[in-house]
């Protein structure tokens, strides 16, 4: 199975069954398996804090849900962390595509990726960056377990070496 | 070929309403558990003022997030009937959420923004909405097509008596005072969201009860 596949997969044996989701390019085969499977409801958001907003209130309706975004909107929702997701304990499953590093052609996408992990340590989310197919089943898995036992967020951080990177950066970069 | 007329509300000519007599008309007919998500400041006041119920809650900071938090609410339990409060600042900051919920089309959706054209919160500072901006008009392009302005007590209690009838989300906009929220709910988010989930039937916390 690829990546995505096993992450899918995953989310499907935790009954995360609500993905909402701005896109990405290394997101599209997530989005386009939850999209395409009726397990999955999918809900394209506008912005990040609504995607964000939308999970939180379907996990207090009973409906586990995962957010999926890229660095840069990462960078919108700092608030909706600090002021929903945290105090009222909201276990946000957030999956983060890794734009800015190992091959970045964007200066701003370099320069917004810094904000990421130092943003979820400060607030004290746990996040794994994930890097290889042979640990990731093990990896989110346990995660998402543990998210929803202690209502806590967790980030997964989904890193080129594990994806590719963004396959338009291929022929943008110069050395 | 020239443009049909453009729908248009004359604003100006609407009856000014009061948001804490209008939250109280809009709970005294809520019969059936209805989940209520009261937008920061005001909204949630005035929803706490009327008389706490625990399908209330009340949203701390993350300015904005009603309607998106009452439209998970509305996925997660679509047949429950789920209510947005949110003032025309906050709804200003989330217009995009509007395209959202007109593609999605939850039917037992409702939103209602409390317009007072104001920052009211912080300073009494003008939005948009006390400018050119209709924000009736504005949920109806993003593809809500039952969005109304409320006419008066009475047109208000109509549209939230009829408010399943379109079968799809409703969308209502009032102009209010500027009077401020009467009472203001405990800070604190973790009981808030526990007696919440209890009340929607998701709680974990059973057995700690009295």
């Amino acid at each position: 199975m690829s990546w995505s596949d096993i992450f899918l997969k995953v989310l499907k044996d935790n009954d995360v069954r609500l993905v909402t989701y701005v896109p990405d390019n290394v997101l599209t085969p997530l989005i386009k398996g939850v999209t395409t499977d009726n397990y999955f409801m999918s809900a394209n958001a506008t912005r990040e804090d609504e995607a964000i907003g939308m999970v939180a209130g379907a996990w207090m309706g009973g409906l586990k849900g995962c957010i999926m975004m890229q660095t840069s909107g990462f960078a919108l929702i700092a608030n909706a962390l600090a002021s929903l997701v945290m105090p009222f304990q909201i276990p946000a499953i957030m999956v983060i595509s890794e734009r800015g590093t190992l091959g970045e052609f964007n200066i701003g996408q370099s320069l917004v990726a810094r904000v990421l992990r130092p943003t979820l340590d400060t607030l004290g989310i746990v996040h794994h960056t994930l890097t290889e197919e042979s640990t990731l089943q093990f990896i989110v898995d346990s995660s998402i377990k543990q998210a929803i036992t202690t209502q806590s967020p967790v980030a997964f951080i989904l890193s080129p070496l594990l994806t590719g990177g963004n396959p338009s950066a291929h022929g943008k970069l110069s050395n | 070929m020239a443009n049909p007329a453009p729908q248009t509300t004359d604003r100006a000519a609407l009856k000014v309403l009061n948001r804490n007599d209008l939250t109280r008309r809009l709970v005294a007919k809520l019969k059936h558990d209805e989940a209520v998500v009261g937008g920061i400041g005001n909204s949630n006041f005035d929803l706490f003022a009327v008389g706490h119920r625990p399908q209330n809650f009340y949203m701390l900071g993350s300015m904005g997030l009603a309607a998106p938090i009452a439209l998970g609410v509305a996925m997660a339990q679509p047949e429950r009937g789920v209510i947005a409060l949110e003032g025309d600042g906050s709804i200003l900051m989330s217009l995009g959420c509007l395209t959202t919920i007109a593609n999605l089309k939850p039917r037992n959706l409702t939103i209602i923004i409390w317009d007072n054209g104001l920052y009211q919160i912080t300073g009494k500072q003008v939005t948009a909405t006390a400018g050119v901006t209709d924000i009736v008009a504005v949920a109806r392009a993003a593809g809500i097509g039952a969005s109304h302005w409320v006419r008066d007590e009475a047109h208000f209690e109509q549209l939230i008596d009829r408010r399943f009838e379109d079968g799809g989300p409703l969308f209502l906009a009032a102009k209010i005072d500027d009077q401020p929220g009467a009472a203001q709910p405990p800070r604190d988010p973790a009981l808030v969201r526990s007696r919440f989930m209890k009340a929607l039937g998701t709680g974990r916390g059973g057995a700690l009860e009295g």
